[in-house]
């Protein structure tokens, strides 16, 4: 019995982090329309920029948030303003094909720079501290830290979307881009600040991801397919909604590893799906004004 | 005779191959309601948007307090101090009431139009203003357009066919405000198909007819049948 408790705990607690893989690609599709294949690869990048940071500066891991979330955010907000921007419009299709191709580029810039050795960010003896929550029932410390980040990442983008003005900005430009412009927005500005808040959780989720397990240029498209599948789940629109989405998915790859290690992607998709045909607005979409 | 605040200057419109506007030329002076009258299709909303910087003019130029604002785009333009009611009102569904007020004032011009302000003119928005803007009737959403586009304090205030789509008795109202709104003294470029309630308001009066000025002059000098020929091309 207490084993499944364990069990779902631990699926629970990497919801947390497929949440925040999922937060930045529905932050980038609520505001713009703008669905990003490159996400993923772009989580790998961030966890490269933090091997860098914490090879040159010497710092740890999480320290190291406080150099790689800026110089992301700097990376979003360039490769919005010198790119997207311009595949934005009526048709649905150029920024898909653009960030498919970058998705490409980054992986293979990656492989050049870094070659395919599979890396892995050191914290120290955090990585494998536990806590007991009660009798035969174990928490891992890094793991529950990496969640209540996750939610706390969370409630901030619902903080920042609903009672600020940049948050309004979003909101209204996404609604009207063309009156948005008449209330004195610069619509360029703003979809490079929306890019520019995704790539800055893409750089925390890919800090988590690198301590947490082996990372190589490779990997990155099955994160986007997580991200994606979190953000499905849980219904478009609904910051929540993707945490909780986030977690249903970690619980049923925790549940289906524990039937049968093969099992532990199966199982995800397989739930996923089902919710897929069932409600297909997820479970619990924005319900629009 | 001081300079008009705003000076069109024979603009030419376009969208994409069809001309909308042709040659199109008008003045505003500080302080003055201008009226542009035209049947459907006759260019009055192209006009107020290029005025606006929605559409930048092919030919010509705009001129506002002497800068030449043709040709950038309208988040410049609302900075200079023109600020558009679009035709159809347009609020931001996703915003509330006081939300949609908020992001007119976006551009931050200083100047006596303030939340508080606002709520004084039209008390109604204030009695909603935690509601989403789309809640709103069609009046009360007018009332928050004209309110939302007054919070960019602008020099000039373009007004596109507000009494579109609204009850006799609920047009009347509103332009019972416009003495308020026009007192501190914001100009006013005000375009309808209602031509009775615009020749009250304005002083000036502009036809506008395929796009091109068919009639202009003071609109006291104005008569049925000068209007009806201008508007209808006879």
């Amino acid at each position: 019995m207490t084993e499944w408790v364990n069990v779902i705990l631990q699926g629970v607690l990497i919801g947390g982090l497929y949440a925040m893989f999922a937060a930045g690609l529905s932050l980038i599709f609520g505001v713009m329309r703008l669905v990003n294949i490159a996400h993923g690869d772009l989580i790998v990048l961030a966890a490269y920029v933090a091997l860098l940071v914490t090879q040159g500066a010497g710092l740890d891991p999480l320290t190291s948030l406080i150099l790689v979330v800026p110089i992301m955010a700097a990376i979003g907000y360039a490769l919005q303003r010198g790119l997207l921007n311009f595949t934005l419009g009526e048709d649905l299709l150029p920024p898909l094909l653009v960030t498919f191709g970058l998705s490409i580029i980054i992986q293979n810039g990656l492989l050049e720079l870094f070659t395919a050795d599979s890396r892995k960010l050191q914290a120290g003896a955090i990585e494998v501290e536990t806590f007991q929550v009660m009798h035969g029932v174990w928490v891992g410390v890094l793991p529950l830290i990496q969640f209540l980040v996750a939610a706390a990442v969370i409630a901030g983008l619902q903080i920042l979307f609903y009672r600020t003005a940049l948050g309004r900005a979003f909101r209204a430009t996404s609604d009207d881009q063309a009156v948005a412009q008449l209330m004195g927005l610069d619509t360029r500005h703003v979809f490079a600040m929306a890019m520019a808040l995704s790539l800055a959780i893409i750089a925390i989720a890919g800090v988590f991801l690198a301590v947490r397990s082996n990372f190589d240029p490779a990997i990155g498209p099955a994160r986007l397919i997580f991200g994606f599948e979190a953000v499905i789940i849980g219904g478009l629109g609904n910051m929540w909604g993707t945490l909780a989405g986030g977690i249903i998915l970690g619980v049923s790859q925790a549940i289906g590893a524990q039937i049968d290690p093969g099992w532990q992607l199966l199982a995800g998709h397989i739930v996923f799906l089902a919710i897929l045909a069932v409600r297909p607005q997820g479970l619990f979409p924005k319900v629009s004004g | 005779m001081p300079d008009p605040l705003l000076e069109v200057r024979a603009i030419d419109a376009y969208y994409g191959d069809f001309q909308a506007l042709f040659g199109v030329s008008l003045k505003v002076n500080a302080g003055e309601v201008v009226a542009v009258i035209g049947a459907n299709g006759a260019g009055k909303s192209t006009l107020l948007k290029s005025i606006a910087g929605m559409m930048q003019p092919r030919r010509g130029d705009i001129l506002f307090g002497g800068t030449a604002i043709g040709a950038q785009p309208a988040f410049s333009v609302v900075k200079h101090g023109i600020a558009l009611v679009p035709e159809g009102r347009r609020l931001f569904p996703s915003l509330t009431v006081e939300e949609n007020l908020k992001i007119g004032g976006q551009s931050r011009r200083p100047g006596p139009w303030t939340l508080a302000r606002v709520y004084e003119l039209f008390p109604v928005l204030g009695e909603r203003r935690d509601q989403p803007a789309p809640t709103l009737s069609g009046g009360q959403q007018q009332m928050c357009a004209i309110a939302r586009a007054l919070m960019a304090n602008p020099r000039l205030l373009l007004c596109d066919e507000i009494s579109l789509g609204l009850a006799p008795i609920v047009v009347r109202d509103i332009y019972a405000q416009l003495p308020a709104i026009v007192g501190e003294g914001l100009s006013l470029i005000v375009v309808e198909q209602d031509i009775a309630q615009a020749l009250k308001a304005a002083a000036q009066v502009y036809c506008l007819q395929e796009g091109r000025i068919a009639l202009h002059g003071p609109a006291r000098e104005m008569t049925r049948e000068r209007i009806s020929a201008a508007y209808f091309g006879v």
